[in-house]
């Protein structure tokens, strides 16, 4: 039994963040949130060269072949940086669409593609007809991936749908609205199985979702600590008032223990399929409700800095709280825990 | 990550499954340790010694099974015990706390003359640390030791010691180099709880047990080899133990037992169906998910040899607090059937039964007890995160 990152999971992360550190910073974020797509090619090309949307393609598709917990991986890292490109949706969500649904023909024409970023997802689940809202990673997608409720997945080229993108709370991401004719759509083949492999989609979604908020907690945790540390009030640094430092406690207590149950939610999905379901739903609704104390305390410990927009802290704060939202926020999710469990109806 | 077993811990995992069917019949029941144990319970921890289910990483020559330490192993043989209901062995201060300070720093006479009678269950030890006036400042105890003709006489009083009224030998902590620093003048002594001068008054909690007792010494002579390590060294001593510290392994199983209980009344008094009670569960659910993770992150890094740092401070402050959580969702959903004193286990005959009412108490007690949790909190900022200790008030 080994419950620790391997070596190279390490080292993928180092790079990625490394990549990050280089591009995303905080100037890059504030022009890009001017426009707000949650798509930036240049950006997107270095990651591609990365690597990173062929992460759960498989090898024989020129892809990674990896698992959700190397999703989770790199998604805290995009989310500690508040990276403004599609991952939870586009190379997630619709990578693991074409993998458990679709026939082996199908994914010969679609997995290459996303591997090599030239496609990218935005994904969206449709109560009737054709109308979506809101989907994910769907500011700037070269196609639509929708489920409708009975599971059945359909893919449309952007160009044929009609997508209305709204600025956001988080305004390096996009909510868009998707209206499309179903018949110009590619219908995907669960064969027996649409729901389950549905679920499956959007459990991984949501874990990765999860695992985002958590770089960004991280992220707001770790600023939050340097700037009580320097910080000189009543001729001390404000650290040292216990005040602060049991604030410092309780988020460290929270947020931590959040990183092993990611990694166990993520391991989850490919290896324990007994627990796959409620870890996820689990991890979704807690990472939502820890991310949003961490990001209201971190904030806080900065005093009025914390709420300029000088120091764009508040970043990480809209992206934990537009994160919260997507693909279920935590009373639903529990909801759906509490049904899975036969616990209501 | 890979949460599979190893061939190594497979063949241990059938081996104790064996074990518990063929034996689990003798096993005492759960909980305990208020009461000395009784007949069953020892001839029980004695199979386990002797199978190395308990002390399993004693060396041989002290009595243990003497098998090379190994986490993993640990939390293997624990987890079949909790899955099965079955009982783990007695935990108590002597093999939690001296069993492994003796074997890092005793005397190889000292570590003869107690340890395998301690991991036997047949000498029961109490701890004597805490003071009316030395709690979370441990270090400034006052309890006296004064060596004269190869004794030390001890005077003073300690508080809050579990098991006093049954056991048969305590470690103490006393002062017996005043006029050195607070923490240089400390000894660690071995003492017969027998020795005349010793009085024991039993001290009811809230939850209407004597969960522990204030001891008092007068002119109580003590050897002067009953001491561990040398004078002044006994803060050193004291601190010994906490490296040994084992994450949670005991504690995650039960976190997981009593999430399990919690369903199952919910479940029964129908409140399932009102989403207060139902969103309360879902998130107590949650957070038991998160810590048992955390714990096997833990588990990892001890078996790495990784300090794991603030991840194992917060574990006492998390682990505490949401234990209190679980019990009292458990009495809100007893609603007034909770209330009745019977039911609140205060007068309940088998002095170890446990019930709701009881956890919910008890819980508390937890919160405070070895280190109370604003201590934790300090702890978990100044050690883990390495913010600034509070800036020292001039004594008046």
């Amino acid at each position: 039994m080994d419950f620790a990152l391997s070596e190279e999971q390490r080292l993928f992360a180092d790079s990625l963040h490394g990549l990050l550190a280089d591009r995303v910073t905080i100037d890059a974020l504030r022009s890009h949130a001017e426009i707000g797509s949650g798509f930036d090619a240049d950006l997107w090309n270095s990651l591609v060269e990365l690597g990173l949307p062929g992460l759960l393609v498989p090898e024989r598709f020129g892809g990674a072949g990896l698992g959700v917990l190397d999703a989770a991986v790199a998604a805290e890292v995009l989310g500690g940086a508040a990276a403004f490109a599609p991952f939870a949706g586009s190379v997630v969500m619709a990578t693991l669409a074409f993998i458990h649904g679709a026939t082996e023909e199908v994914q010969d024409a679609w997995l290459p593609r996303i591997a090599t970023g030239d496609v990218r997802f935005g994904v969206g689940f449709s109560g009737n007809g054709g109308r979506v809202s809101p989907a994910i990673d769907a500011g700037a997608p070269t196609h639509m991936l929708v489920y409708l409720l009975d599971g059945t997945a359909l893919v449309v080229a952007a160009e044929h749908a009609s997508m209305r993108s709204h600025r956001s709370i988080d305004r390096t991401r996009p909510v868009t609205d998707v209206t499309f004719d179903t018949a110009r759509a590619l219908v995907l083949d669960a064969a027996n199985a649409p729901l389950a492999t549905m679920q499956r989609v959007l459990d991984a979604g949501r874990i990765v979702l999860a695992a985002d908020t958590l770089g960004a907690a991280q992220h707001m945790f770790d600023q939050a600590l340097a700037f009580v540390k320097q910080r000189v009030q009543f001729n001390r640094v404000i650290g040292s008032f216990q005040a602060v430092k049991h604030q410092f406690a309780d988020m460290v207590t929270m947020l931590e223990p959040c990183r092993a149950m990611v990694w166990y939610a993520a391991y989850a999905q490919d290896a324990l399929p007994d627990e796959a379901r409620l870890t996820a739903l689990q991890t979704k609704a807690h990472l939502g409700d820890v991310g949003r104390d961490i990001a209201r305390m971190a904030t806080e410990a900065h005093g009025g800095m914390g709420f300029t927009d000088l120091l764009g802290l508040h970043y990480w704060f809209k992206r934990i709280s537009f994160n919260r939202q997507m693909l279920g926020g935590p009373e639903l999710c529990r909801e759906e825990a509490a049904r899975l469990q036969g616990w209501i109806a | 990550v890979d949460l599979s077993l190893s061939d190594k811990h497979r063949e241990l995992r059938d081996e104790v499954r064996a074990f518990i069917v063929e034996h689990g019949h003798k096993s005492p029941k759960l909980g305990g340790g208020r009461k000395r144990p009784d007949r069953k319970a020892l001839d029980w921890q004695k199979l386990l010694v002797d199978h190395g289910y308990v002390a399993r990483t004693i060396p041989r020559e002290y009595g243990g099974y003497g098998a090379e330490p190994d986490v993993m192993e640990a939390a293997v043989i624990a987890s079949e015990f909790a899955a099965a209901g079955i009982y783990a062995g007695l935990t108590n201060q002597g093999i939690s706390m001296l069993v492994p300070t003796l074997l890092e720093v005793g005397t190889e006479a000292q570590k003869r003359l107690w340890i395998e009678k301690t991991i036997r269950g047949d000498i029961i030890w109490c701890q004597g640390y805490s003071e009316p006036g030395a709690g979370s400042d441990l270090a400034s105890l006052t309890t006296r030791g004064v060596l004269e003709d190869g004794h030390f006489t001890i005077n003073g009083q300690k508080i809050w010691t579990s098991s006093a009224h049954y056991a048969d030998m305590m470690f103490l902590l006393c002062r017996t180099e005043p006029d050195r620093p607070k923490h240089e003048g400390i000894s660690y002594l071995l003492l017969s709880m027998r020795t005349p001068g010793i009085e024991v008054r039993p001290l009811r909690t809230m939850t209407g047990r004597a969960e522990f007792n204030e001891v008092f010494f007068t002119d109580v002579r003590v050897p002067e080899d009953q001491i561990v390590l040398g004078r002044g060294k006994g803060w050193y001593v004291a601190n010994v133990t906490l490296k040994h510290e084992r994450s949670m392994i005991g504690s995650a199983e039960k976190m997981t037992t009593r999430l399990e209980q919690l369903i199952a009344l919910l479940k029964s008094n129908g409140l399932l169906g009102m989403a207060e009670y139902r969103d309360r569960l879902l998130k107590l659910q949650g957070e038991v998910i998160a810590w048992k993770a955390h714990n096997l992150r833990l588990l990892t890094e001890s078996a790495q040899g990784v300090d794991s740092g603030v991840k194992r401070m917060i574990v006492k402050y998390g682990g505490t607090m949401l234990g209190f959580r679980l019990a009292s969702l458990a009495v809100d959903a007893l609603g007034t059937a909770g209330l009745p004193f019977e039911s609140a286990g205060e007068d309940a005959e088998d002095d170890d039964a446990t019930t709701w009412n009881i956890d919910y108490l008890y819980d508390v007690g937890l919160m405070i007890g070895g280190g109370s949790n604003n201590i934790q909190k300090n702890i978990i900022a100044e050690r883990g995160l390495d913010l600034p200790r509070e800036p020292k008030v001039a004594r008046a």
